[in-house]
């Protein structure tokens, strides 16, 4: 058997590893659903925020985690004129158009906002448009009239006229249990019935009601109404992708780098050790937080800059002193006597010989380098278009989510973060010992 | 296999196989990397030939520059001065893909079998290497020369030997793949240093026969490297004597070992059939003193300090030539004047 499979076989006698495996596998299961189902652009386009995300509420808690510990905060209501049964009256001139928006409220939590978003099409007059709140006692507000643009939007939530009418904020004024001084939301038919005068014979008119609930999909949302479910979702093959990268480039060129000066020794092998001993003192995170500061944050400079700074990093010298005592091995002068040339000595003499060695470390890098990303996003410094785990823990501190409650903001994130390092971790221990017997009897 | 058939020895030349001239290897002693402390005098003016199909032996104490003399050989250390001459070139002008094919004609056995394997690959891999590098593409030719070669040095079933790791053989079946590997590429000249020095006893004798047979079989030249004066005579037809980085003495085998000539000879030969050394060989193979020091060697004949006919005022003055006392008997020694 090949020195290979046993170990591979060895490796399912170890319980840490058959887990860390688990949770790579899940990760990287997370990662492919992510890149399928959300495509790259996609993904992009949603995370700039906006328009896509209007009917989501601001700052919602997940469901499942409302729902486990009893509560039944409300989801969020989308009441469209389509589906309403529009009143039409003509006169001359025009048409009167009466849009009862009805929905059923279930929760006695309040709402988290009203909007009302109003499409219309005409020529030259605006259409005017009166709005009526209906309670499921039977009892009408007058939410006044106001003339509507093409697109137009009513923020009942933010109209402080209607707040001081009410004595309170309106999606709570308006769902309150009548004399109750606001505690809890009144169950029951709603209903908001537009009444439209179109100064045109041909115009048209149509209307969506938002009520935006309290928790809103498996994540919650943010601040900008974006459903984390996205940077969750995203941040995965991005956690990956950048450290494996960042791990391969930094492994592969530093062993290469090791290898030829061990190799070519003389002034080769002195200009690299130099060059390894001030890199050395280099301080990685500082000269990023320079780049990303004065040139641009994007996350592949980032990754170039940190292979970059890895080439001469402290791992030379390791493989170096591994590699010294092979550079005089019996079989290497034995290749050259057959007349294997330089790049096939280094490539498949020297450098299989450390592998063993090299893997565990490579597979405990990987998670290193997933968490400077995430400590760089952390910083501010994240890439500024791509959904990441360390973007959403930047945005949640820079809301201060911990003080406002927001817990699953930063939860979220945090957790799978740990558990990408928890799982490369327990697989890099099991392989160490496999890949060092040494270490076995410790 | 290469373009530029350039080997040793190609058919339908006559001459030496390879002829060395005046060869010197040194070797720069420096400290921190530029301090120069001087030189390690390895091979220092040696000068033979190598015929066609004979087999010649290299002895000599600890440290007299024997590997580094077959490394010279084999391309692995540039050469100081002097020459290295195969097939009217000399090794030192040979371009790179030249010296490539010139080393495909050269097969090299080690000392050590282990070290002489990469751990990390089965026999399949460490005998398919050679050919590789030799652009010999084609899976079923490497399997089937592969095959052959350890049919030659009798390691078979093959089907067992060629998935195995180094680690899973013997000494001296470790020391056969390295036969074999050295086979691969039909060298006409077979270095061999120490090949069995560093193993168990009782393969010993088995590894030289092998060696010997093959070199018969498939006429090649076989220049090998040993300690051991006793098995000489079987195995070789001409033996070359060193000491310090020179050669002092050679001649056909038995004229050798029955009519030694040069002091340091006689006195290795004399240790050898002291009874008393068959227990400890090894210390006893050397004739007494201090052996010289290669960086700053004895002036004249290097032997002299340490030699029981000095003459003061020849010996440490002027270089001995090799004179020719036997016919095709040569040595190196002031005695013979
Ligand atoms: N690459 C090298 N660099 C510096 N000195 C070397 C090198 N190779 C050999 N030497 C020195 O050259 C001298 C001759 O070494 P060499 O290995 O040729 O001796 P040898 O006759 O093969 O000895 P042994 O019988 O012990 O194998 C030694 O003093 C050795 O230290
Ligand atoms: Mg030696």
């Amino acid at each position: 058997m090949s020195p290979w499979r046993e170990r591979l076989r060895q490796l399912s006698r170890y319980p840490s590893a058959i887990a860390g495996m688990g949770m790579i596998a899940v990760l990287v299961a997370i990662a492919i659903y992510a890149v399928v189902a959300i495509p790259y652009g996609q993904a992009l386009e949603l995370w700039r925020g906006g328009e896509p995300w209007r009917l989501n509420p601001v700052n919602a808690g997940p469901v499942w985690v409302d729902r486990l510990f009893g509560g039944d905060m409300p989801r969020t209501i989308v009441v469209d004129s389509d589906e309403a049964e529009v009143e039409e009256e003509r006169f001359d001139g025009g048409r009167m158009v009466r849009i009862p928006l009805e929905f059923d409220y279930e929760s006695t939590g309040f709402p988290s906002g009203i909007n009302l978003f109003v499409r219309s099409a005409f020529e030259e007059s605006e259409p005017f448009v009166r709005m009526t709140w209906h309670r499921p006692d039977g009892e009408e507000i007058q939410l006044g009239g106001r003339a509507m643009s093409r697109q137009d939007r009513v923020s009942f939530s933010q109209d402080w006229t209607l707040e001081r009418r009410l004595g309170e904020v309106a999606h709570v004024a308006l769902f309150a249990v009548p004399d109750e001084q606001f505690e809890r939301a009144q169950p029951g038919e709603y209903g908001l019935t537009l009444d439209a005068i179109l100064f045109e014979e041909d115009a048209e008119i149509a209307a969506e009601l938002v009520v935006y609930g309290r928790v809103h999909g498996i994540a919650g949302t943010d601040h900008q109404r974006r459903d984390l479910m996205v940077a969750l979702l995203w941040g995965t093959p991005v956690a990956l992708s950048f450290g494996l990268l960042a791990a391969v480039g930094t492994t592969i060129t530093t062993l290469i780098i090791a290898a030829a000066g061990v190799w070519y020794g003389r002034w080769v092998d002195a200009v690299i050790q130099r060059l390894t001993e001030v890199n050395m003192i280099l301080p990685l995170l500082p000269i990023l937080v320079m780049v990303g500061t004065l040139y641009s944050t994007s996350i592949w400079l980032m990754l170039g800059v940190v292979i970059a700074l890895g080439i001469f990093s402290a791992g030379i010298k390791m493989y170096r002193a591994m590699l010294l005592p092979m550079r005089e091995a019996p079989y290497i002068e034995a290749a050259r006597a057959y007349g294997a040339g330089n790049a096939r000595i280094i490539l498949r003499y020297m450098i299989p010989r450390i592998l063993p060695v090299l893997i565990p470390t490579f597979v405990t890098l990987i998670p290193t380098f997933v968490f400077l990303e995430a400590s760089l996003a952390l910083l501010g410094l994240g890439d500024p278009v791509l959904p990441t785990w360390g973007k959403v823990l930047n945005d949640a501190q820079a809301q201060s989510a911990l003080y406002h409650g927001f817990y699953y903001w930063v939860i979220a994130p945090a957790v799978l973060l740990m558990f990408t390092g928890l799982g490369f971790a327990m697989l890099g221990f099991a392989l160490d010992r496999i890949f060092n017997p040494r270490l076995r009897a410790v | 296999m290469s373009e530029s058939a350039f080997r040793p020895a190609s058919a339908g030349t006559s001459g030496p196989l390879l002829s060395v001239r005046d060869l010197h290897t040194w070797f720069e002693l420096r400290q921190w990397g530029f301090l120069r402390l001087g030189h390690v005098r390895a091979v220092d003016g040696v000068t033979f030939d190598l015929k066609r199909g004979e087999s010649v032996a290299f002895v000599g104490e600890s440290g007299c520059g024997k590997s580094s003399l077959a490394r010279t050989l084999l391309g692995l250390h540039r050469p100081t001065s002097g020459e290295v001459v195969s097939e009217g070139r000399s090794l030192g002008t040979l371009s790179g893909s030249e010296l490539k094919a010139y080393r495909a004609g050269v097969g090299y056995v080690q000392q050590d079998p282990y070290g002489a394997l990469p751990p990390f690959m089965n026999v399949r891999r460490i005998l398919a290497e050679p050919m590789i590098v030799h652009g010999i593409r084609s899976r079923e030719e490497r399997e089937a020369r592969a095959r052959q070669v350890l049919e030659e040095v009798r390691l078979s079933p093959a089907d067992e030997i060629l998935p195995k790791f180094p680690h899973m053989l013997s000494g001296g079946q470790q020391q056969r793949v390295v036969i074999a590997r050295a086979l691969l590429l039909e060298p006409s000249l077979l270095i061999a240093d120490e090949p069995v020095s560093m193993l168990d006893a009782s393969v010993r004798v088995e590894i030289l026969n092998l060696l010997h047979s093959i070199q018969a079989k498939r006429n090649l030249t076989l220049a090998f490297i040993t300690h051991d004066l006793s098995t000489v005579r079987h195995y070789a037809n001409r033996i070359f004597v060193m000491y310090a980085g020179r050669i002092i003495e050679q001649a056909e085998v038995n004229d050798l070992l029955e009519h030694p000539q040069h002091p340091y000879t006689q006195a290795l030969l004399a240790a050898i059939a002291d009874p008393d050394a068959d227990n400890a060989k090894h210390q006893r193979d050397v004739p007494a003193g201090e052996p010289p020091s290669l960086l700053n060697p004895p002036p004249a004949c290097r032997f002299h300090p340490r030699c029981p006919h000095f003459m003061a005022g020849l010996c440490d003055e002027e270089d001995p030539p090799d004179f020719e006392p036997r016919r095709r008997h040569w040595s190196a020694c002031w005695l013979h004047r």
